[in-house]
């Protein structure tokens, strides 16, 4: 067993895969995909929800480091990280790995 | 400015291997506990049985201080096994018993004379209850489904 499949970020990895289990919040992201900063007013537009709504729903997405938010001027903005999300994908790569490696053993078990 | 497809992770895993024995002698090799043992690396202390925790010391070299425990929630012979547990929880400072469980399921069908085997580890979107805000509550569910084809487009 290599060392890396023990490297565990599953905590992290649960409250992503959680944040990012919605469709609003997904969408969110989408918009935000381009790297580029916007304001809840801005992410508000298209969408049937109340400014109140999109708040909550960026802040599930901040608390998960799926975005961050800066201050511009007196309104806050808001930006993908998307490092988060290549984070969650190598925990689950890590995890594919050793399954590999454990249904490699089985096979040679019963193939004997 | 050009954009770059990044697919967003799903939460689970499913494996497929074909493998050259028949179904009933992989039914063996994972329902009894000593021969899932000899390739699963873990030396359990008592037959697997619905509802029970299987624990016992892992064998891999490098690893034998630590515990592996599962709680077994399906013996469907000889074409279901399943358990839920903590995937990599071997760090012996963290108490894992209040982190969310995935669940992992063996599926095994006849592919003429030999098996495919089938297994799904999933549930990595469940946080633990004490982790939880009101908004995750409110969404609670698979998700897989909704983002397979979902992609964020990001500027490289």
């Amino acid at each position: 067993m290599k060392p890396s499949p023990f490297d565990p970020a599953p905590i992290l990895a649960a409250q992503v895969f959680a944040a990012l289990g919605d469709r609003t919040r997904l969408s969110l992201l989408a918009k935000l995909g381009d790297g580029q900063a916007r304001s809840i007013a801005v992410l508000s537009t298209d969408t049937a929800l109340t400014r109140q709504a999109i708040t909550k729903h960026l802040h599930v997405l901040q608390d998960a480091g799926l975005v961050a938010s800066l201050r511009v001027g007196r309104e806050s903005r808001f930006a993908a990280r998307l490092e988060t999300l290549d984070e969650a994908r190598a925990y689950l790569d890590r995890v594919s790995r050793h399954w590999d490696d454990t249904l490699g053993r089985l096979k040679a078990f019963v193939e004997d | 400015m050009s954009n770059q497809e990044v697919a967003i992770v799903s939460d689970r895993i499913e494996k497929t291997i074909d493998l050259n024995a028949p179904l009933e002698r992989v039914w063996r090799a994972i329902s009894d506990h000593t021969e899932f043992g000899a390739w699963f690396k873990v030396a359990l202390e008592a037959p697997f049985a619905v509802g029970q925790e299987a624990r016992g010391q892992i064998t891999h070299p490098g690893y034998e201080h630590v515990t592996w425990t599962a709680t077994v929630v399906a013996i469907e012979p000889p074409t279901r096994f399943a358990f839920t547990w903590h995937p990599y929880g071997v760090d012996p400072n963290v108490d894992y018993t209040k982190e969310e469980p995935t669940l992992v399921e063996f599926r095994l069908e006849p592919l003429g004379a030999g098996t495919r085997l089938t297994v799904v580890e999933s549930g990595f979107d469940k946080v633990p209850a004490h982790r939880r805000d009101e908004a995750f509550r409110m969404n609670e569910g698979g998700w897989a489904q909704q983002v397979q084809n979902i992609k964020v487009h990001v500027e490289a």
